[in-house]
């Protein structure tokens, strides 16, 4: 059997023992930058760095030390405590997919402190963002290092609540407070698929431990409980990653400051969704199962929708947010497609994490350079002046749009190979998509580093000081040659195979096959297109009209509005009814009724006419029928 | 018999005299009336081998209660009587209903009961006579409540004594206050006498001042009022124009007048 | 004879009960009460008579004792409301009201 997942095994001693060490370094940063508030402020952001870099090396030992194992021991199960009696224990499962996670998220988490330190260095709040960089980092470790549903959920929650916190970091505009709202709101559809998800694996399999759940389930098992379950997970995997329907919120996430959308909006936290997915793959996304279609289908959509709102952003970190909706896209489409994608969808998700982060951080560089501008209209000709910047941000980009030989290439054309040969529409649409990609990422470059000056009269850009540029240099190294150490010779596919199994034959990466050379083509020509309107041509520093497919793109696709319409609208119907039945309804008929007994009150009191001659009369009658009543009963 | 007879009188004389309380507009006659029935029910008592209490009756009754229900009427104002029209809607009506039927329920409770044939109190007061069985009674076994009748008694004339008792508010009038007041009012001498002098010697006819006019303020206000609502007149048409005028005075007086207010105040009607 | 006895004292307390609801001078409906409390005494007397225990004449007594001094306490008040409302009718008095 090939493609069986290895077995768990415990394990209580070593570096994986203490692997929860992983989670507590940077959970104990938090708490404390939290707990002693500005007793902090000085050293804040150093202790913050230093816990994500122990969690780091930590990471770094617990993998060399899982390496060290046979490939068929290389699933450890970490027992912690008894989480909820008889229903959950608390335990982390280190296998090969866990640890690549954990090393992209402390890798990459830590860059991202650091490159902190010299963005943040002038807001007087920069500890309180350090605290909750290192909160999310616990938190997505927790839900990547996790054995169990509930812990994975848990964290999933956590990075919600760090995420929130720190859109709305700047919480004095309102567009960062409301754009982190909205996310909480989205996401909460997504955590609410999930959490039923959750409750129908219990209720049908009496366990949400991985490991309980791999015994119970014979792989390829395809009923209608599990496309159920596979489904509602997937509207969880939709929230957390931005894909369609509930994509709307990560665009005005990018109000956040830079790392934040660098670190949790492209490299990790939105990655979680193509996470639970190939995790759950093996019991509920079998290859070839509706899920799985389901997953495809809704990462190909994606890919195209964020690639086209990426075209039209002038707003640069908005425009990254589009490619990294896309992106997304892409590892969703290759995790739908079974264990032959699931190699190439983490590999992109971690080649992505390190081009993506690169691009951010440099997109953030620039702004720090030109005043906090976002708008690339205004930025042009900027490469003689930040040389480092554009260098790093040119290697990111030649690895997004899939330049031979860079990171992107491998990974994205893997998937696209993948997609092709398992389902040729999906395919066909992924290598559309890479030539959209071609054109707005060259856009992007060429709009901010090419043409003529179009900044402001009082911006000077400068480079950026080295506490900013090395991780960004680091990150480009990543963004370089990750890819084909990744992919040539099935590297990843291999090590993650005990954890997500892996197809009946490998692949061979093919350096010319059809859909590659038509991938390349496409790249080719959007991003000549591009160079001849934004390259070549002037371009104009007040935002054109443009077509209807312009607007279309700009607005989104219309996902706000279409959700406006079709869930915030009736929602405020349905308050309103109910506010009104609430006011004419209940309390007409409370009011109604005090008013009732307070009326006939008021006409009973009547009768305390305060003449006590009437009284008197009223004792005589009263008198007078007992009397009676006392005779005829023949009491006298 | 001679109980038939009694009893037969004094029934409708008690009757009468009680529905003369009842429909008498005048107080006084109220209280007269209800002196009758009292009598009445002593000369009952008395009839029924009871003496002790037809004795009780007429001492505690009509001497001590009647006297001091006449003594209050006059306090409140003896001539007044009282308008018979009813105010509460069907009080009347309802009020005859109740008390006919409660009677017509006596009769028939009574008129079909048959009593076996009176007991006597010979037995009761055979050890000692009527007056000492009575005592007996009284002081052995009945003596707590005795003892508690004397306590609601000392009670009942404190509390008539706090009730009736009027804090004064004001430091009293000394003399200088009062000849101060009346120098600073309209008339420092005292109002003049009534016309007693001429051709009549009554109270009632005002005086003429040197000039040939009518003094006004030389009748009493209650007497020139009295004149004019039985319409004892003078001819001289000067005359009982100064007495009806005076009649219709309801404003306070100076002097004498006021500080007599002051003295009796809540007599006056 | 006990029943005609009997027959009078009800009417009389009838009367009294009947003054009590028709009249308006307090003075007088307190001496409408006094009238149904006499009435009662000639029932207790009656029945003493009749039974041949003494007793009911004692409670007679006490009835008289309890009247005199209600009677004191009751124009005491009448007097006192005389002096603050100028009037003795229990009509006027109708404050304690809804």
């Amino acid at each position: 059997m090939e493609s069986q997942i290895a077995e768990i095994a415990q394990h209580t001693g070593g570096v994986i023992g203490l692997s929860w060490l992983m989670i507590a370094f940077p959970l104990v940063g938090a708490f404390v930058l939290l707990v002693f508030g500005r007793f902090t402020n000085r050293w804040g952001h150093l202790l913050g760095v230093a816990m994500s870099l122990a969690s780091f090396a930590v990471a770094v030992l617990g993998f060399f030390e899982l390496i060290g194992f046979g490939e068929e021991e290389r699933r450890r199960a970490v027992h912690l405590y008894e989480f909820i009696p008889g229903m959950v224990d608390m335990g982390l499962l280190i296998d090969p997919l866990s640890i690549s996670f954990a090393l992209l998220i402390t890798g990459v988490g830590s860059l991202i402190h650091i490159y902190s330190i010299g963005y943040m260095s002038h807001d007087e709040h920069r500890r309180r963002f350090f605290a909750y960089l290192n909160l999310f980092v616990a938190a997505m470790l927790l839900l990547v290092l996790a054995d169990n549903y509930v812990g994975l959920f848990i964290g999933w929650e956590g990075v919600g609540l760090a995420s929130y916190l720190l859109i709305g970091f700047w919480q004095f505009k309102p567009s960062a407070a409301v754009a982190a709202k909205k996310a909480f709101v989205v996401n909460r559809v997504g955590d609410f698929g999930l959490l039923v998800g959750m409750f129908v694996i219990w209720t049908t399999f009496g366990t949400l431990t991985f490991q309980g759940l791999g015994e119970q389930i014979t792989p390829g098992t395809e009923n209608g409980t599990m496309l159920a379950i596979g489904l509602l997970l997937l509207l969880g995997a939709c929230g957390k990653s931005a894909q369609l329907p509930l994509q709307s919120w990560l665009l005005d996430a990018m109000e956040g400051p830079t790392p934040v959308s660098a670190l949790i909006h492209a490299a990790t936290m939105v990655t979680a969704g193509v996470y639970l997915v190939v995790r759950s793959g093996a019991f509920f996304f079998p290859e070839g199962s509706g899920a799985a279609l389901a997953v495809a289908v809704v990462g190909a959509a994606t890919l195209l929708a964020g690639a086209i709102i990426g075209c039209a952003k002038d707003d640069i970190k908005k425009g990254l947010a589009g490619s990294t909706m896309s992106q997304i896209g892409y590892m969703m489409l290759g995790a739908g497609l079974g264990p032959a994608g699931y190699a190439f969808a983490i590999g992109h998700l971690i080649t992505h994490g390190f081009f993506k982060a690169d691009l951010f951080l440099g997109a953030g560089s620039v702004m720090h350079g030109m005043n906090d501008e976002v708008d690339m209209r205004k930025y042009g000709g900027l490469r003689k002046f930040m040389p480092v910047t554009f260098a790093t941000f040119f290697i990111g980009y030649l690895a997004i749009i899939g330049f031979p030989l860079l990171s992107g290439y491998f990974t994205k054309d893997g998937i696209i190979e993948t997609a092709v040969h398992h389902q040729p529409i999906l395919g066909w649409l992924a290598v559309l998509g890479a030539g959209i990609t071609g054109f707005y990422m060259s856009r992007m470059v060429f709009m901010t580093f090419f043409g003529q000056k179009r900044w402001a009269d009082d911006a000077h850009p400068h480079e950026s000081p080295s506490v900013m540029t090395v991780p960004l240099m680091v990150l480009s190294l990543g963004a370089l040659g990750l890819g084909a150490y990744l992919v040539l010779s099935n590297r990843l596919m291999l090590f993650l195979a005990p954890a997500v199994g892996r197809p009946e034959e490998l692949p061979a990466f093919h350096f010319t096959s059809t859909p590659g050379l038509a991938t390349l083509a496409l790249v080719a020509v959007g991003a000549a297109f591009a160079w001849m309107r934004y390259g070549r041509a002037e371009v104009p520093s007040v935002q054109p009209r443009g077509s209807f497919l312009t607007t279309f793109a700009r607005r989104d696709l219309y996902g706000d509005a279409l959700n406006e319409s079709l869930f915030m609208r009736p929602g405020q119907w349905l308050t309103r009814i109910a506010v009104f039945f609430d006011n004419r309804g209940i309390d007409g008929l409370v009011n109604g009724l005090a008013a009732g007994i307070g009326g006939s009150s008021g006409r009973l009191r009547r009768i305390q006419t305060g003449f006590a001659r009437t009284y008197a009369l009223s004792i005589l009658i009263g008198a007078a029928l007992l009397t009676g009543a006392l005779l005829l009963v023949g009491n006298i | 018999m001679g109980e038939t007879i009694t009893f037969w009188v004094l029934a409708v004389v008690s009757v009468g005299a009680a529905l003369g309380v009842v429909f008498n507009r005048k107080a006084v006659y109220s209280a007269l009336m209800l002196g009758t029935v009292m009598l009445s029910l002593a000369v009952l008592y008395a009839v029924q081998d009871a003496p002790f209490l037809a004795a009780v009756q007429i001492i505690v009754y009509t001497g001590a209660i009647m006297m001091l229900f006449l003594f209050v009427l006059m306090l409140v104002g003896v001539d007044s009587s009282d308008s018979f029209v009813e105010t509460l809607k069907g009080q009347r009506f309802w009020a005859a209903i109740a008390a006919l039927g409660f009677v017509t329920l006596i009769v028939l409770a009574f008129g079909n009961a048959i009593f076996a044939d009176e007991v006597g109190l010979a037995q009761a007061t055979a050890q000692g006579g009527y007056i000492r069985s009575i005592a007996l009674l009284l002081f052995t076994k009945y003596v707590f409540a005795f003892e508690i009748t004397s306590a609601l008694l000392i009670t009942a004339a404190l509390g008539a004594m706090v009730l009736a008792h009027r804090e004064r508010l004001t430091e009293k009038a000394t003399q200088k206050d009062l000849s101060r007041a009346r120098f600073l009012g309209d008339r420092p001498s005292p109002l003049p006498g009534p016309g007693t002098y001429a051709r009549n010697n009554a109270i009632d006819m005002p005086a003429l001042l040197p000039d040939g006019s009518v003094a006004e303020s030389s009748v009493n206000r209650y007497i020139a009022r009295y004149d004019v609502e039985h319409g004892h007149l003078p001819e001289d048409p000067k005359l009982a124009a100064a007495i009806r005028h005076r009649a219709d005075d309801e404003g306070s007086e100076s002097g004498d007048a006021e500080s007599n207010a002051e003295e009796s105040n809540g007599v006056t009607k | 004879m006990t029943t005609h006895y009997l027959i009078l004292s009800g009417l009389l307390f009838a009367i009294g009960a009947m003054g009590v609801l028709i009249r308006r001078n307090a003075i007088v409906v307190f001496m409408c009460v006094e009238l149904m409390l006499n009435a009662c005494n000639l029932a207790f007397v009656t029945f003493s008579r009749q039974v041949g225990n003494l007793e009911g004449q004692i409670i007679a007594f006490f009835v008289m004792v309890v009247a005199a001094a209600e009677v004191v306490v009751g124009l005491a008040i009448i007097v006192t409301i005389f002096r603050t409302r100028r009037s003795a009718s229990v009509d006027d008095a109708n404050l304690l009201k809804y």
